[in-house]
């Protein structure tokens, strides 16, 4: 296989002016009123209007790197770090600002699942829309009709309307469209967060087979670090819309891992601006008590919320995933908020449950109907103390005995 | 494994090397072949929306022959019995506002449903990439077919009033391009203007009443000339709707309507320079389309 260039990225950047989208600053009474000052402002010799630094934000600034057909890349980042400003470029939905990005190939982007779906319409009819909207002709549809229903094993509500779909069946059909596209080059954000583990799995078992087999380049963004090292064999680290470290997918993710958290940084931790949501600082804390973490997280919000809840992540060092707690779940939720938030809870009876050793722990914060605003944002890491759980002298660790414990007795020896 | 600093070392791979080249301000190269190959989008949009439309209605697609229908009926008692206007020829009233009604009905209804398509599908536009003139031009198609199906009245009214058509029916195909020539210019024009400021939505509902009673749907543009002369009517022929429905009245009412005339040509100019200008700024802002809807 060649190994040739088939994405080459050089200097690229993108800008968003802040609050360009808020009522009345872009509206047209300003442009109407740009209009009619645009002579005076040329007879005076003035140029456009001058830039506005404050309100400047660059989303992605001075990215280059290449990549070689048939890489599988992941692109890991904190939130804000602008992974999904970079594949929205790479995309072509967004323009870049400066910079520019040469693509070899049919370029092909997954940056939601069901992209288009009408509620209203069958699932059938929902393929055929769906298939053509990510670039499939009608043609290829049909060739690939009865694969795909069979992946998403929809086939007996084929010529049901989708509103009438459990979530599940929802989603695998999404994906079960976009897996059976057929680009030299696959962009996917993200997607593979959605639906049951089982079918996660089968998700990424597809993924697999298009970029190993079919000798595919694939790009992939996603905050499960266990599919990012299952799929991928480079990777790129973003922080701050900027390149942190470009290599092996190993040491990509392991620096990520590691990022410590920037205890007591009067910056935000993280933040969604267009939802008007920050974390401002979260600080973990062991307690006398053996086994007891106290979170203590500070959020930002710049708009009244009625219902909100807070996830808790918890991954391993290696960037495993062991829980994802949901506030619908935990019942980690609390009522009509606005301005400054803060949140303090604690878990318990950790070394009972948990091998000795050290976890990272991300916060990540939800909304009404339990959307998901700010994803899981990596806030610190905690020791698991050492706890003789079987009574034997021999407590158990992370690194001998993994990371859940379990209760186990012996019943009988015959 | 090699390490990280001989990654990001840029390649020097010539710009012929790729097919695409992404940048800022870099218009495509390849804009209407993408196009062409996206033309099954086209019409793949217009087939959701014709088969949401109709979703949960009793009447279903009885609506789109109502609609025009009821104005047709409302203009010819207000102004053929009411105001006692006169009609061209021999052609009973009805029929000659029926002839203008339904390219009328075509052009408002793609230039409104155009204009707010791309914010309505705002969520794709942010999601895939596919030229985004595919979107209100699936719009516009979406009204062509509604007009094909209202052309039924026209029948309908001709086999009631016994009017036959002469061998100029068969020019009409070529005067239903042209409709869709003039609603081009304008709904793509407005459609990237809506995007960015919203203000269009509330303009569009006026723009469309004040339309029809300064294109001649109610009345015959031979009323303009016999009321205010010549000049006036050259004035009146500024509206690019004046020579598309001119035609339309040639093509069905025959003998009596006029369609070779300066105020047609004048007509016609002015929707071929709205169709420039619409395509143009459509094209110019198109890219910037996702970051603002």
């Amino acid at each position: 296989m060649s190994r040739e260039t088939v994405i080459s990225v050089e200097g690229l950047s993108k800008k968003y002016i802040l609050g360009q989208n808020k009522a009345g600053s872009g509206g047209l009474r300003h442009a109407v009123e740009d209009l009619v000052k645009a002579p005076v402002r040329w007879v005076r010799g003035e140029g456009k209007k001058a830039p506005q630094g404050p309100n400047e934000f660059w989303a992605v600034k001075d990215v280059s790197f290449s990549i070689k057909r048939g890489e599988v890349v992941g692109i890991i980042g904190r939130n804000g770090a602008g992974k999904s400003t970079l594949l929205k470029m790479l995309s072509r939905i967004t323009e870049p600002t400066e910079g520019r990005i040469g693509i070899k190939g049919r370029i092909a982007s997954l940056l939601e699942v069901g992209t288009g779906f009408h509620p209203e319409l069958t699932g059938r009819e929902n393929i055929s829309l769906n298939g053509a909207i990510l670039g499939m002709t009608q043609a290829e549809i049909r060739k690939k009709f009865d694969e795909i229903v069979q992946f998403a094993e929809v086939a007996k509500f084929l010529d049901t309307p989708v509103k009438h779909y459990s979530s599940g069946m929802y989603v695998r059909l999404a994906f079960a469209v976009a897996a059976h596209l057929e680009p030299e080059i696959l962009v996917v954000d993200e997607v593979l967060a959605v639906g049951d583990a089982q079918f996660q799995q089968k998700c990424l078992g597809k993924m697999q087979e298009v970029s190993t087999q079919q000798g595919r380049t694939v790009l992939f963004v996603s905050h499960a670090m266990h599919s990012v090292k299952a799929l991928c064999t480079t990777g790129i680290l973003l922080d701050q819309g900027r390149i942190e470290l470009r290599g092996p997918i190993t040491e990509v993710v392991a620096a990520y891992s590691g990022h410590a958290p920037r205890r007591g940084d009067p910056s935000t931790l993280a933040s969604n601006r267009s939802l008007g949501l920050s974390l401002v600082n979260a600080s973990l804390h062991q307690t006398e008590k053996l086994g007891t973490l106290i979170v203590r997280a500070k959020f930002q919000l710049d708009r009244p919320i009625s219902e909100a809840g807070i996830g808790v992540h918890i991954e391993t060092t290696a960037g495993f995933e062991l829980c994802y707690l949901r506030p619908e779940t935990t019942g980690l939720r609390f009522g009509q908020r606005s301005g400054e938030l803060q949140v303090e809870f604690e878990l318990t009876s950790l070394s009972e449950r948990l091998g000795a050793g050290t976890y990272f722990l991300g916060l990540s914060f939800h909304e009404t109907n339990w959307k998901c605003c700010l994803d899981r944002t990596p806030v610190g890491e905690f020791v698991v103390p050492s706890l003789d759980f079987y009574g034997t002298g021999y407590p158990p660790k992370f690194e001998k005995d993994g990371a859940v414990v379990l209760p186990v007795r012996l019943i009988q020896v015959g | 494994m090699s390490s990280a600093a001989s990654h990001s070392v840029l390649t020097s791979e010539s710009a012929q090397d790729f097919d695409l080249w992404i940048e800022a301000g870099h218009t495509e190269k390849h804009y209407w072949r993408d196009l062409w190959r996206y033309r099954e989008l086209l019409f793949i949009l217009a087939w959701r929306d014709v088969a949401v439309r109709y979703k949960q209605t009793v009447a279903g697609a009885a609506w789109a022959l109502v609609q025009p229908l009821v104005s047709i009926l409302i203009m010819t008692v207000i102004f053929g019995k009411a105001a006692g206007l006169p009609s061209l020829g021999a052609a009973p009233y009805a029929i000659m506002v029926c002839a203008a009604m339904l390219p009328w009905q075509f052009f408002s209804n793609a230039v409104s449903t155009a204009s707010q398509s791309l914010v309505n599908n705002a969520n794709m536009i942010s999601k895939v990439y596919f030229p985004r003139l595919i979107v209100p031009a699936s719009s516009i198609f979406v009204s062509l077919v509604d007009f094909m199906i209202s052309l039924a009245i026209l029948a309908g009214l001709m086999t009631w009033y016994q009017f036959w058509p002469t061998w100029r029916i068969i020019t009409l195909p070529l005067f239903i391009a042209l409709a869709i020539f003039a609603a081009l210019g304008p709904g793509l024009l407005i459609t990237a203007l809506s995007v960015r400021y919203r203000d269009f939505r509330f303009i569009i509902p006026f723009i469309v009443q004040f339309g029809m009673f300064v294109s001649p749907v109610g009345y015959s543009s031979e009323l303009i000339r016999q009321k205010f002369g010549e000049g006036w009517l050259l004035v009146y022929s500024l509206n690019p709707l004046v020579g598309v429905i001119e035609g339309f009245r040639w093509a069905i009412i025959g003998g009596d309507a006029r369609f070779f005339s300066l105020g047609t040509c004048l007509s016609l100019v002015v929707a071929a320079v709205f169709f420039v200008v619409g395509i143009s700024y459509f094209r110019k802002t198109e890219r910037s389309f996702a970051d603002i809807v």
